[in-house]
């Protein structure tokens, strides 16, 4: 067992984890909001990916060099890209139909998805076969114990810890947050308090697809390899980090990112099948038995 | 008068011969994944076959008749690959096929080929489950187990390893016969296998497996997979602190492997069918035709893809026509040197001949050491 449940495993567990939380945040934002299964969101995250692959080749051509400014340059592009994508998305495929029945919103999610995947492996400087990522800061090892740590598991875990204290601040103390949590609680009551309904998912979307272009951005840099399809996976995980969670619940889809980054490690540790498999018998075992999730409040409709 | 007749005529015959074409051309299958995760081989693979008709073309054709080769992706799919493999027979009515290059894809389509009676050669496929498939059904390249045992043989004999680990893709017959056969090799000469791990088709993240390998510490990593899950454990294996060697097999011939995996995969060893820095006449004669066409060093994809088209035309000139059973007799009595190595195939239709072992160094293949069977 020694080589399944130690320090090493436990930081394999939480970098996974990192990467699934935001992008798991931004499908709990908006299903909170708007009551949608955005299943676009995994491709959010390719988008991010592709973009901070571009941002780089664009910025060394005119600049030069690589390390943090440019890596912090890439992330900004990155959560651009995902925010641009994700608010046209809302404002092209899912505003249309907002007071349609909710299955038509869900059915134009999965075809918004493959949209995106199908279009980006056509466009010929993007296409179908996979990327080498570039390196944009020199990896460095440290030997903490028993367990080498690099430098991009810090960056990983950094990066996610900041953005979703950020997240939380903005939801708790600003007039922005407020708003979100007072449209997430009734739309209606919202819109009689004088609250731009519209305004508000707007925002939401951007915020989470720039969560999504961060998770992107990570897993390039720690998985170098790209391409369209490579958000399905992780998109399709961290869904099911958010239901474990509690869908909605925002400090709920961080813990059960956490979880399940954990979860899977130490099942593939145990047995590879059983890792790749774990997340879809969480998905199960938390739909039997405590369908709102651990943090989420009751209600009587899920997906 | 007469002559402008004449010629009219002349062209108005040869516009109806191109236009008919079925009986003056020989048409060639192809097939190899241009597209999806192993997409360099399959732009190599067909490459090397075009060139091989080209050179055929140029010295007369095949028979009397222009050689026609008919491309078809496979994607890397096996379910596709049957498509292809179906469409190539049924539709375009290819007298033989030279495809496909991966063996889960190969064994969708070599049912197909054997059921219809056509002849095929795959380039690269090593698994050994692909000419059981049937009398059709040959190859140009060695078999797994005698990948791995090369492998093997090299991380203990010259490597001076005594302790090994293994990780392979669990959904892939490549990967996995190949660690299978190192394991077994490995032992048989002394030393040890430490861990044996699997991961699943499409992964990304290794480090649980990767984890439990370290942990063990091996003096040596087998990594069967092909170069881009290659590139990624390299990374991942390097991160969690591992500095010995890796070795793997064939699938590691792509430029993306060091594009990809960058310092990582230096320190990495792998078997292959042929150098091009081997001193041979047909393969310097090859290199220079290949690098004069497509301004580019041909890789092993390539080179065998060249092969396999070569020993199918030299099979059907032997038989003299375009017969299924004649061509796969012919084939079976060939004995032909060509880029890759003198040719002759077993009773089981798999070639008889060497392995190379490359070495990265410095971001590029180096030619290390001949390996004989």
């Amino acid at each position: 067992m020694g080589s399944i449940f130690n320090a090493q495993q436990i930081v394999n567990g939480l970098q996974l984890g990192s990467i699934y939380a935001l992008i798991a945040l931004g499908y709990t934002m908006v299903y909170g909001i708007v009551r949608l299964i955005n299943f676009a969101h995994g491709d959010f995250f390719m988008v991010g990916a592709y973009a901070a692959y571009g941002a780089f080749f664009l910025f060394n051509a005119f600049l030069g060099g690589s390390g943090l400014p440019m890596a912090a340059v890439t992330l900004i592009v990155a959560m651009a890209a995902g925010s641009v994508v994700a608010a046209l998305t809302n404002r092209f495929a899912y505003k249309p139909l907002r007071n349609k029945p909710k299955l038509s919103s869900l059915i134009t999610a999965i075809g918004v998805s493959m949209l995106i995947e199908y279009l980006f492996s056509a466009l010929p400087f993007i296409g179908a076969s996979f990327r080498a990522f570039p390196v944009l800061i020199e990896q460095k090892l440290y030997k903490i114990g028993t367990a080498t740590i690099s430098n991009y598991v810090v960056i990983d875990l950094l990066v996610a810890a900041t953005l979703m204290i950020g997240l939380t601040f903005l939801v708790r103390k600003t007039a922005l947050g407020r708003a979100m949590r007072a449209v997430s609680q009734d739309k209606d009551a919202a819109k009689l308090m004088g609250i731009d309904v519209e305004r508000v998912i707007g925002w939401t979307f951007l915020i989470g697809g720039a969560f999504a272009g961060a998770a992107g951005l990570l897993a390039g840099m720690t998985y170098p390899r790209i391409f369209p399809y490579m958000g399905i996976l992780p998109g399709l995980k961290a869904f099911i980090a958010a239901v474990l969670g509690g869908i909605g619940n925002i400090p709920g889809a961080m813990l059960g990112a956490y979880i399940m980054g954990l979860a899977e490690t130490f099942a593939s540790a145990f047995n590879s099948l059983l890792g790749e498999g774990i997340a879809f018998a969480i998905l199960i075992l938390v739909l039997l038995v405590r369908p709102r999730g651990l943090l989420g409040e009751k209600s009587a409709d899920k997906i | 008068m007469k002559r402008a007749f004449l010629i009219l005529a002349a062209t108005l015959v040869a516009f109806g011969l191109a236009g008919c074409g079925g009986q003056d051309v020989i048409k060639i299958g192809g097939v190899a994944p241009y597209t999806g995760e192993a997409a360099t081989f399959g732009v190599s693979s067909k490459q090397g076959m075009e060139l091989a008709i080209e050179e055929w073309n140029a010295a007369g054709g095949l028979l009397g008749k222009q050689i026609k080769l008919v491309f078809a992706d496979d994607k890397g799919d096996p379910a596709e690959g049957a498509t292809v493999y179906t469409k190539l027979i049924k539709q375009d009515e290819v007298v033989a096929i030279v495809g496909t290059v991966m063996s889960k894809v190969t064994l969708a389509g070599a049912p197909i080929a054997q059921n219809a009676g056509v002849p095929m050669i795959s380039p690269t496929s090593t698994n050994t489950k692909v000419t059981e498939v049937g009398d059709y059904i040959f190859r140009a390249c060695f078999i797994d187990p005698f990948q791995g045992t090369v492998g093997a043989k090299f991380a203990f004999e010259d490597l001076g390893a005594r302790t090994a680990a293994a990780i392979f893709d669990v959904g892939n017959d490549y990967t996995k016969g190949l660690s299978e056969a190192f394991a077994a090799k490995f032992t048989e000469l002394g030393g040890s296998m430490v861990a044996f791990e699997a991961h699943p088709t499409g992964a990304t993240d290794f480090k649980a497996q990767l984890t439990k390998i370290v942990q063990a510490n091996p003096d040596v990593l087998y990594v069967s997979d092909y170069y881009n899950d290659v590139a990624l454990i390299a990374k991942q294996v390097r991160e969690l602190g591992f500095t010995g060697p890796m070795v793997g097999g064939d699938g590691w011939d792509s430029p993306e492997l060091t594009a990809i995996g960058g310092d990582a995969v230096e320190n990495g060893f792998f078997t292959n069918h042929y150098s091009k820095d081997d001193t041979r006449p047909e393969v310097r004669e090859f290199v220079a035709k290949f690098n004069a066409k497509f301004g580019a060093e041909p890789d092993a994809l390539a080179t065998l893809a060249y092969d396999g088209m070569y020993l199918m035309l030299s099979a059907i000139k032997n038989a003299g026509s375009t017969d299924g059973v004649a061509i796969k007799n012919s084939m079976k009595a060939l004995r032909l040197p060509v880029v890759s190595g003198t040719v002759q195939f077993d009773e089981n239709r798999n070639p008889v001949k060497s392995a190379v072992i490359i070495e990265i160094k410095g971001g590029k293949q180096v030619y290390r050491t001949t390996v004989n069977p």
